[in-house]
């Protein structure tokens, strides 16, 4: 174990990766002087040039290209800098990674990892700021990872490399500097195994990414009241752990899902209604969604604070259902 | 009639087998026409009839290990590549033991076993996937060329800029070709384009660039001869503009109203099979053997339609296949 950022975690995993498999290279801009969020430093200086490649300011040609050199038998992982500039590369990622294994008959797959650092940290605005994440949960073909944690972020990347599928990586801009334990070496978390951050009997907060810690903070606040918050973190929304979810639920009989995203179509939405259609006689109360307002995020400070997701906001919600 | 242009050292062998190869192209489409008007071909089909010089001048320069990604317009390209016509035919239909099980259809046409790595339903798109397997070649350190082929209506789309900037930036083993028609669906290209047109973007990348007539196939065997060799001797990214005229519709379905009849007479005078079968003619080869050639394509083809039309549907079962490794594609399913 090493105390690690979520950031170096993430560099971890990427250069294990390279050392092990030399078909593993990674291209975007700006790489070659770390990357702009510094995930990459230090990696051109062991691996050169080719493997930490940069890349003209061209998401489509960043994407698509990594298209056809995973379909030409190398593994690319893509960074996008911000998960809003990979918007300029949908076509790519939509119609031409998802699709190729299926449209082709099963001749050829697409590992590929595209790196989509997500979320407000702060005053970024409406173009930097945004978790897409449920965007590409709707997409087959696809797999999205959104990890909270330095240990997560190791191991769910050296799996998202090892992918044959395409894999839609967030890592959230707020925690970066994140510290937390790490396993040494080649550890890797499966797709689809959700982590239980908190136990608790009382009721379920499922959540993913960064909102993972307001809500741990929340169950900690919510002990005090006497109120027992079981925390599930998702980790990844495609495939998604649908069975710790409901064993979650038949214990507490009730469910807050809580993310970043918009809440309007956003994933919490997939997640209530699968809770609706199977657990619907386990429910004491109904299900809770905690999304951002379908608002563009604001720059100045008290705008933007008043769309996110708080362990405050996430315990008074808790403390109604409860009563309720 | 006119003819092709003549190299100087006239290779009979290698003329004729263009003929033959040219004419399969002809008679896959004509009959994927007839299937079309059979109504077994489901969806939208592109026939390159009038263009199979720029396909057969292109991959007879292509070793089976080199890459090739295509277009809507790619089935002569793909028969050029070595594919199956079977299985092509069989894809049209959407019937079990097409190249991709009749789950893509014409626009999807693939057959990664000879480097071809698809149609595109999407225009342009097929540019970043030929950079991106020519990256992959170089990061490799193989010697083999990656191709592309596209319409002149592409170079409007942002592939064409970012693809070609990508290629030169790496110098990587990346062959652009340009089927430049006239039109871009009802259109005609020119009152979409704006400045001197493909080759001079091309040449504005850094990416050298050639003009041929697409409708002469030794001029695109030459041209592309000359490119390859650059390209595998680590000389980046070349480019090549073939002009064409594309013979029939947009689609199968498209009666192509928007042209004036003289026009596409003039076109028909410019066949370029007809004009190979006269600098054959001219080198002496008999008419018997060239009218065999038409016949032998004719009649695979015509097998090729048959076995198709005798061909089960894919059973369901592939409906949940080859999605993705991760994850039930079934749940919430029926
Ligand atoms: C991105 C995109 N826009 C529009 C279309 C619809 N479309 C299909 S083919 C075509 C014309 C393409 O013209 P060109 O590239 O010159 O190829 P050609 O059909 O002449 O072979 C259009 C507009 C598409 N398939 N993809
Ligand atoms: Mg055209």
């Amino acid at each position: 174990m090493a105390t690690l950022t979520y950031a170096e975690a993430g560099k971890q995993a990427l250069a294990e990766e390279m050392r092990r498999d030399p078909l593993v290279w990674a291209v975007g801009e700006d790489l070659g002087r770390g990357g702009v969020f510094g995930q990459y430093k230090g990696m051109v200086e062991e691996f050169g040039p080719l493997r930490i490649s940069d890349a003209p300011i061209s998401e489509a040609a960043i994407l698509g290209s990594a298209v056809g050199a995973a379909m030409t038998g190398t593994r690319p992982v893509v960074e996008m800098r911000f998960a809003d500039f990979a918007l300029c590369a949908v076509d790519e990622l939509i119609n031409q990674a998802a699709k190729a294994r299926y449209m082709f008959g099963g001749q050829t797959k697409v590992p590929l990892v595209v790196r989509e650092p997500m979320g407000m940290w702060r005053s970024s605005a409406a173009q930097h700021s945004q978790s897409l994440e449920g965007w590409y949960t709707h997409i087959p073909g696809l797999v999205v990872v959104c990890p909270s944690t330095p240990a997560d972020n190791k191991g769910l990347l050296k799996t998202a490399i090892r992918s044959d599928d395409p894999v839609v990586y967030f890592e959230h801009k707020n925690i970066w500097g994140l510290e937390g334990e790490v396993p040494d070496g080649d550890v890797t978390i499966p797709f689809g195994v959700a982590r239980t951050a908190r136990e608790g009997r009382d009721i379920t907060i499922v959540s993913w990414s960064a909102t993972v810690h307001a809500a741990t903070k929340a169950a900690e606040t919510l002990a005090g009241d006497g109120i027992e918050a079981e925390v599930i973190d998702l980790r990844t929304l495609w495939p998604w752990d649908r069975e710790a979810v409901f064993a979650s639920v038949a214990k507490t009989g009730r469910l807050i899902v809580a993310h970043e995203a918009v809440q309007v179509g956003g994933f919490g939405a997939e997640v209530a209604a699968t809770v609706g259609e199977h657990c619907f006689k386990m429910l004491k109360a109904p299900v809770r969604r905690l999304g951002s307002p379908r608002v563009p995020i604001a720059y100045a400070p008290p705008l933007e604070d008043m769309l996110r997701i708080t362990p405050d906001k996430i315990a008074d919600a808790a403390r109604a259902l409860v009563k309720s | 009639m006119p003819a092709t242009s003549v190299p100087r050292n006239l290779d009979v062998d290698r003329l004729l087998s263009h003929h033959r190869l040219m004419w399969r192209i002809r008679a896959f489409e004509e009959a994927a026409l007839q299937a079309n008007t059979e109504k077994l071909v489901l969806g939208a089909i592109h026939p390159s009839i009038g263009q199979e010089g720029i396909a057969v001048g292109v991959c007879s320069n292509l070793n089976r290990d080199d890459i090739l990604s295509s277009t809507h317009r790619g089935h002569g390209h793909t028969l050029a590549k070595g594919a199956d016509a079977g299985a092509m035919m069989r894809e049209l239909l959407g019937r079990e033991g097409g190249t991709s099980h009749g789950k893509g259809g014409s626009m999807h046409i693939a057959d990664f076993t000879v480097g071809m790595l698809g149609a595109n339903g999407v225009v342009a798109a097929n540019i970043h996937i030929t950079a991106g397997a020519a990256h992959a070649i170089k990061l490799r350190g193989e010697n083999r060329v990656a191709c592309s082929i596209f319409g002149d209506g592409a170079i409007n789309r942002g592939p064409f800029l970012e693809g070609l900037n990508w290629a030169k930036v790496f110098e990587l083993p990346a062959l652009f070709v340009c089927e430049d028609n006239g039109f871009a669906s009802t259109t005609r290209t020119a009152a979409m384009t704006g400045g001197p047109g493909p080759a001079a973007r091309a040449e504005a990348l850094g990416v050298p660039a050639v003009e041929v007539d697409g409708n002469d196939v030794l001029a695109v065997d030459e041209a592309t001869r000359e490119a390859v060799v650059a390209i595998r001797a680590g000389g980046g990214p070349r480019f090549i503009v073939a002009k064409t005229y594309r013979l029939t519709g947009h689609t199968a379905s498209d009666p192509a109203a928007y042209r004036p009849k003289d026009e596409v007479d003039a076109a028909w005078r410019d066949d370029p099979i007809a004009r190979l079968a006269q600098t054959l003619a001219d080198a002496g080869v008999k008419g018997m053997t060239l009218a065999e050639n038409e016949r032998v394509a004719k009649d695979e083809m015509d097998g090729v339609y048959a076995d198709a039309k005798a061909a089960p549907w894919p059973p369901l079962s592939r409906g949940y296949e080859d999605v993705q490794d991760a994850g039930d594609p079934r749940q919430g399913a029926f």
